[in-house]
């Protein structure tokens, strides 16, 4: 029953945004359509779909290397390659803009040494975008593709081999769509992150739809706008959850069982090692190396002339107070979720923590809509409530405070948290649960004494990778955070807004450190790293 | 008085499935270690974990000491029930030392008499010395025995095993079930355990169950199972068996193999089946004989030889390892049956 409860809440604002859906508010689309909408899906959709093509042939060809080839540094790349991760899409954009602006360092050195005219096109369009977003969201595609790649039965390859197949027919013709679930999944959930973004769009002031919720409701104070523009964004992000959840669930078959034997690596030799160390150098020197390198310069610059942005230390706590605070709220509710799934699987369970689990698939800026409707309906009733009892109005309670925010965070990421703790709840024996119980343990404390020591593991990596995505999570933050409330996401938003990338570093440079935690979790899991053959 | 009583009890797991377990009726007297019997999915485990409490069953009455725990508007959960359970898979907790997991079930117990009580059931299981130990750290056997204690230690009424030996290499197998059965009976524990084993079954219980498809065939002490099995699928599910087609008459029951005593319940003029079992028959080779040797298996221990008999009817007959007769041997049978098992032919349509 509590189960049920805490999955209806969650639900709320994605059923809050859904309902909008039902009454549309015609003068606002017809304003829409006039003003802005063809633009902004234009925009949104060839964004998707250039992110998309390239996370897929980038993060595959990656995987194909590491995975099934033999060259210098291969084993290095095999983990390296997931660094980008590490890096939110904004960080590295802005540190991009900086370098490659009409007055930045690359094309100041171009004019002195071709002269005035010499020059790059602009940074700020949906290519650069596109670019920025491939480079960040290929790993997507690349872990996932590489441990698909890695797991697959040399068996087949070599049975693909005696019946006389040449290399290049059964790359194309076994070794990838063998792999194909796990590379459409990569690439969907690229896809998604592409949609959600707000502050790389925001930044190179490409107009997509999350980016115009926010300037919808920020700008123009116009909530039913965007309201009804969170309900399109809504709808293109339930096409690609569907599209995720079709890929993934053929994925489970490819995933079965670690092979007995490591595969036959294919030696490459002269040129063609040469140019596969060059492709996974430079695709990693220009998503982490260039970035994070240019980041640590500016950051000394900044130290060195006093420009770290004054709100900087409180900033800092005050992100790792509300990402600690979302982690621990939202791996409680996974797991509260995740035990009743355990006990009681009956369909309604099942059918209410699934729908829970959505948020993930929703941008923040949807979220963030979502989520102030009920609020504020919750506060208007509070108010009355307060004004009958004692007479005094009060003012919003909910809305614009910290609760309404780690409410937003739950929506956003309980999947995150339910993925972990499920898997780890998952691989304990159902018949630890039964011997506990006949031995005379009630629910309570065989979750204390069996589950939890047992989970510990998997709740760690729930509350980590809780914790960076919440410390890295801009547009609902910018949208629902109370007055004066800063995180590290919002300072470098606010100073890359006005181009002032060397205060933007230290802060940016704070968020990456944090986010290589997750990507070491996340390459642990899949098995990188590991000493093979 | 009955310690465990089933009366009706049916679990259906899908509408429109067939049920799992059909109307099983069953009683177990205190003390007593029976064993449920039959080939997988016959709904012997799911038995096991109606009585446990892990399943609830849709019709049917379960009972414990004379108390009711199923029935209609009636689940006392698992935990209240009493029942010990040990796992096919012993379900031991990983982070739990030997000691902590055979405490498990003492947590209404002091300090003091909780130690003293792991303590007793751990030299009863001859584990002491491994409090300490991890599950992990424990051999196939150990483990078992840790699962047996921690199941043992809060003294319960009834303790249910599902295929407890199915997780040993062979040779321990034999060991663990000779040393299982001394466990039960010196704690004078009531057990109920689930097997496919046929061999088994017989060395650990009092009593048989043989059930197939979610019905119960036939409950007995392993030798009357064997002997006068009550029905043609314990005939063969129980030790291997060869029907021969033969006619009851006045003098008794006429087949291929001689006229054998007529037993009183079936009457004359009836055609029947009579079950064959492989020590049933002896042969010697003679040149003139009608049966024919058509097989041979070699066991190790014993030779089983296929006989075409002259109606064309095959049985199966052993003998000793060092006895050899090539396939085409032409030799004369002799039955030796002690009890005569017929069973009336099911009329077709």
């Amino acid at each position: 029953m509590a189960t049920l409860a805490v999955a209806g809440i969650v639900c709320l604002p994605i059923l809050t945004v859904v309902w909008s859906l039902t009454r549309p508010a015609w003068a606002v689309w017809a304003h829409l359509w006039r003003t802005q909408l063809p633009e902004l899906l234009l925009n949104t959709a060839a964004l998707v779909v250039a992110v998309g093509l390239g996370v897929l042939v980038l993060g595959t060809t990656l995987a194909w290397l590491v995975a099934t080839c033999e060259f210098p540094g291969r084993r290095v790349f095999e983990w390296a390659l997931a660094l980008p991760l590490a890096l939110p899409a904004y960080v590295i954009g802005f540190v991009f803009l900086g370098l490659f602006e009409y007055a930045g360092p690359v094309q100041t050195a171009l004019r002195g040494w071709f002269g005035p005219q010499a020059g790059l096109p602009d940074l700020r369009s949906g290519w650069g975008v596109a670019l920025m977003m491939t480079l960040v969201y290929y790993p997507y595609v690349y872990t996932l593709g590489r441990a698909a790649l890695a797991e697959q039965a040399p068996e087949f390859l070599e049975s693909a081999r005696s019946l006389g197949r040449s290399r290049m027919a059964i790359l194309f013709g076994v070794t990838l769509p063998l792999a194909r679930p796990a590379l459409a999944a990569g690439t969907v959930l690229a896809c998604m992150e592409a949609l959600a973004d707000f502050g790389t769009v925001a930044t190179f002031s490409f107009r997509t739809l999350t980016e115009a919720i926010y300037r919808v409701w920020h700008g123009m104070f116009d909530r039913a706008a965007a309201t009804q523009l969170a309900a399109l964004l809504l709808g293109v992000a339930g096409g690609l959850l569907a599209l995720e959840r079709l890929s993934r669930g053929r994925a489970r078959f490819t995933h079965a069982r670690r092979p007995a034997r490591p595969p036959l690596r294919l030696h490459l030799r002269g040129v063609r090692a040469l140019g596969a160390t060059l492709l996974c150098t430079g695709t990693l020197g220009l998503a982490f190396g260039l970035p994070v390198g240019q980041l640590a310069l500016w950051a000394i610059q900044a130290v060195g002339r006093d420009r770290v942005p004054d709100g900087f230390g409180r900033a800092l706590g005050q992100s790792l107070a509300l990402g600690g605070g979302a982690a621990l709220v939202v791996t409680a509710v996974a797991l509260l979720l995740a035990y009743a799934l355990r006990r009681q699987p009956t369909p309604l369970v099942v059918a209410a923590t699934r729908l829970a689990g959505l948020g993930y698939a929703l941008p923040g800026a949807v979220i963030a809509v979502g989520v102030l409707h009920p609020l504020s309906w919750l506060d208007r009733m509070l108010a009355a409530g307060l004004e009958l009892l004692t007479g005094v109005v009060p003012g919003l309670i909910l809305t614009g405070s910290v609760a309404g925010l780690l409410f937003a965070y739950l929506v956003r990421f309980l999947a995150v948290g339910s993925q972990s703790v499920e898997a780890t709840l998952a691989r304990i024996p159902r018949s630890l649960d039964e011997a506990a119980r006949s031995l005379g343990a009630r629910g309570w404390r065989t979750l204390r004494m069996i589950h939890l020591p047992l989970a510990r593991r998997g709740l760690l990596a729930a509350l980590t990778l809780v914790f960076v995505d919440v410390m890295k999570e801009l547009p609902a933050t910018l949208l629902l955070r109370p007055f004066g409330l800063e995180t590290l996401a919002v300072v470098i938003w606010r100073r890359t807004a006005e181009s002032l990338w060397v205060e933007a570093a230290v802060p940016a440079l704070a968020l990456v450190l944090v986010g290589l935690g997750p990507v070491a979790l996340a390459m642990r899991a899949t098995g990188a790293g590991r000493p093979s053959p | 008085m009955s310690l465990l009583r089933l009366e009706g009890v049916t679990k259906r797991f899908a509408t429109g499935a067939p049920p799992a377990v059909d109307g099983l009726s069953l009683t177990v007297v205190p003390g007593e270690v029976l064993a449920l019997l039959g080939p997988s999915g016959c709904g012997k485990t799911t038995t096991l974990r109606l009585v446990a409490g892990f399943e609830a069953p849709d019709a049917g009455v379960i009972e414990i000491a004379g108390a009711p725990v199923s029935g209609p508007g009636l689940a006392v959960p698992p935990e209240a029930r009493g029942v010990g359970v040990v796992f096919q898979d012993y379900a031991l907790f990983p982070h739990l030392s030997v000691e902590a997991n055979v405490a498990f079930g003492l947590a209404h117990l002091a300090r003091v008499p909780r130690g003293r009580r792991v303590q007793e059931v751990l030299e009863l299981v001859g584990l002491v010395g491994f409090e300490r130990r991890y599950p992990h750290e424990l051999s196939g056997g150990q483990q078992q025995r840790v699962a047996l204690a921690r199941v043992l230690a809060p003294a319960p009424s009834l303790i249910l095993l599902d295929e407890p030996f199915s997780n040993l290499d062979a040779d321990l197998r034999a060991e663990m079930r000779e040393e299982i059965g001394k466990i039960l009976r010196a704690s004078r524990t009531t057990a109920v355990f689930v097997t496919h084993d046929q061999q088994e079954a017989f060395a650990l219980a009092d009593r048989v169950g043989v059930l197939n498809a979610g019905r119960l065939e036939q409950v007995a002490p392993p030798y009357e199972l064997y002997h006068r099995p009550g029905s043609r699928f314990v005939a063969e599910f129980v030790g291997a068996a060869d029907f021969l087609r033969s006619m009851v008459t006045e003098d008794g029951i006429v087949s291929e193999l001689g006229t054998l005593a007529r037993p009183p319940e079936l009457a004359p003029g009836q055609a029947v089946d009579i079950m064959i079992r492989p020590d049933d028959i002896d042969f010697i080779p003679h040149p003139e004989g009608d049966v024919v040797v058509v097989g041979r298996q070699f066991h190790g221990d014993e030779h089983l030889y296929r006989l075409r008999l002259t109606s064309g009817a095959r049985v199966h007959a052993v003998q000793p390892s060092t006895t050899l007769y090539p396939v085409g041997t032409r030799v004369r049978v002799v039955a030796n049956l002690l009890h005569v098992v017929a069973f009336p032919l099911v009329e077709d349509g």
